[in-house]
């Protein structure tokens, strides 16, 4: 399997504060990356970095080979245009724990918003969108407003959002925290779903059930530093630091 | 232990059947009936006082409210603040855009932009404006600091009009950019970064995104605004303009004793106007607030439909 996304050497600091201390991270193509962790260990601004949202003060990263937010020119990197960066997100898909569906826009408005802006016919745009909305189990909505809908529901229409554009990945940051307990199965159903088609996703969750299921590969962060990784089984049922014993130990 | 509580003791035993039959007497509000026979006697008084007394010479007023003068002081009025809540608006936008970039000059200059023109009374920039032949004699259109195209002698240019129409819109771009960035904050940061993770291009995500839910926010201070503009161009007499209250002064001073009917003439058609303006704004707001509420509330006339059917009248 070849990589699909990199990240070497990242620093990120907030003031005083390093939320991220010398990161190297691999997600394999085809595969479900799932990074756990305590929150304030680094977990969502290293998923944020993969996409550019938030610039890391040193480090790289890239996306299917190429560079995300700078390019190098002549042994220096150097930051893109803010329309090339825009560019290299629309083949990543983001979902955010708060949802941020565009709450004066339809179901379906939401979901064809990005394609149609890069310019796919509105026709076009609109049928994959109605096969997503089927995909995610929501083809009666389509015509609903966000805040008639449930927060399960809510966040399977982000997913369809960021798959509308069929990008090389999807990155969720913690996609189930925000709901309701009750709701958390359906949106991980449909994360399995995408799993089992062999989408390449990052997944930053609490979930560790989730995680043991259907990850491929399962990164513990802490602290800002990858304290250890490897495949579920390995770091979640037998994990060689103290550290990931004591945070397992305490979600159960 | 799974067993219900037992139910409370009753004075009177009542069969539990009984209890879910039952419909619940409202409570009775007596001050309420009364109150309100206050209020409306006060109306009352206060209508009878208006209608009655000879100094509002009912007939003068009647006289004067149509007359194609005062009509043309209406058009006068509609026009000035029609295209200074354009141009203010839009100069409000950018003023607003350009206070929220990241470019520090552009804020600065924003921020001194409003700061002046918030701070010089309309009244005076009205003045400096109609006397900007003593501040510049000749404009010119060309390159900034170089040759000239075009010049234009500022006494012809300038047309009392024009001076009205520039003079508001100036001032009313100052007070519609903060109403304007003060909708645009008020929009969630998660919006932005929605918009920006689906890489949507700058200007999409402010004109799809943000601004149409900026609006939202925004319309109810906007519409304070205009209606401050609307009342706002009777000082435009100054320059001898003859708006709505320019007129009411003018015809005023040449006809003795109809001062009273003449501002009463000015005053209705203010307050038509204000109406008009506030009838316009419910609309917008409930346009606007798509998507906001899970169900859009009636218009009044849905309501007065509703509220008839309930008595009976209507169907």
């Amino acid at each position: 399997m070849t990589a699909a996304v990199v990240v070497r050497g990242a620093v990120k600091s907030y003031g005083a504060h390093r939320v991220l201390d010398e990161v190297d991270f691999i997600a394999r193509a085809g595969e479900v990356t799932a990074i756990v962790g305590p929150s304030g260990s680094g977990k969502s601004t290293l998923l944020r970095a993969i996409n550019y949202l938030e610039p890391l003060d040193s480090g790289y990263v890239t996306v299917q080979g190429e560079l995300i937010g700078v390019r190098l020119h002549r042994g220096r990197l150097h930051q893109l245009s803010e329309r090339a960066i825009l560019r290299q997100r629309s083949r990543i898909g983001f979902v955010f724990q708060n949802f941020n569906l565009f709450p004066h826009l339809s179901v379906l408005e939401n979901v064809i918003e990005a394609p149609i802006t890069k310019g796919v016919p509105k026709p076009q745009a609109v049928a994959r969108a109605q096969e997503l909305l089927v995909k995610v189990g929501l083809k009666d909505k389509a015509g609903a407003y966000p805040r008639q809908l449930s927060g399960g529901q809510q966040q399977r229409v982000a997913i369809a959002r960021a798959l509308a554009l069929e990008p090389d990945l999807v990155l969720f940051d913690e996609p189930t925290s925000a709901l309701d307990p009750e709701l958390v199965g359906e949106v991980l159903t449909v994360l399995r779903d995408l799993a089992a088609a062999g989408t390449t996703m990052v997944v930053v969750t609490h979930e560790i059930g989730f995680a043991r299921d259907v990850a491929d590969h399962v990164v513990f962060l802490d602290a800002g530093r990858i304290v250890e990784q490897g495949p579920p089984r390995q770091v979640l049922l037998a994990p060689e630091h103290a550290r990931t014993r004591e945070f397992l130990g305490k979600l159960v | 232990m799974t067993s219900s509580p037992p139910l409370p003791a009753v004075a009177e035993p009542v069969e539990e059947a009984e209890l879910l039959s039952h419909e619940v007497v409202p409570l009775r509000h007596p001050w309420r009936w009364v109150a309100t026979a206050v209020a409306l006697v006060l109306l009352a008084q206060a209508v009878h006082a208006l209608v009655t007394n000879s100094a509002f010479q009912w007939a003068a007023f009647g006289y004067w409210f149509f007359r194609p003068v005062v009509l043309d002081g209406l058009w006068l009025t509609l026009q000035l603040t029609g295209l200074a809540a354009v141009f203010g608006l839009l100069g409000g936008i950018v003023l607003a855009l350009m206070r929220l970039s990241r470019n520090p000059v552009l804020r600065a200059v924003a921020w001194g932009y409003i700061w002046l023109f918030r701070s010089i009374p309309l009244i005076v920039l009205l003045l400096f404006l109609a006397n900007v032949t003593a501040l510049y004699s000749t404009l010119s259109l060309g390159i900034p600091f170089g040759p000239s195209f075009v010049e234009f002698s500022a006494n012809d240019l300038l047309s009392f009009y024009f001076v009205a129409v520039l003079g508001l819109s100036l001032n009313e771009a100052a007070y519609a950019a903060e109403i304007v960035r003060s909708g645009i904050i008020s929009v969630d940061q998660g919006q932005l970064e929605a918009a920006a993770a689906l890489g949507l291009p700058k200007s999409r995500q402010y004109r799809r995104i943000i601004l149409p839910q900026a609006t939202r926010a925004i319309i109810p201070s906007y519409a304070n605004q205009l209606i401050g503009l609307l009342k706002g161009t009777s000082v435009v007499y100054i320059t001898s303009l003859l708006e709505l209250f320019g007129v009411v002064q003018t015809q005023a001073s040449v006809n003795s004793g109809q001062i009273i009917p003449l501002l009463v003439v000015g005053t209705i058609w203010y307050i038509i106007l204000t109406s008009l303006l506030s009838v316009v704004q419910y609309y917008l707001e409930r346009h606007f607030s798509r998507g906001a509420l899970r169900t859009v509330p009636p218009t009044p006339f849905q309501r007065l439909r509703a509220s008839l059917r309930t008595v009976g009248v209507a169907r």
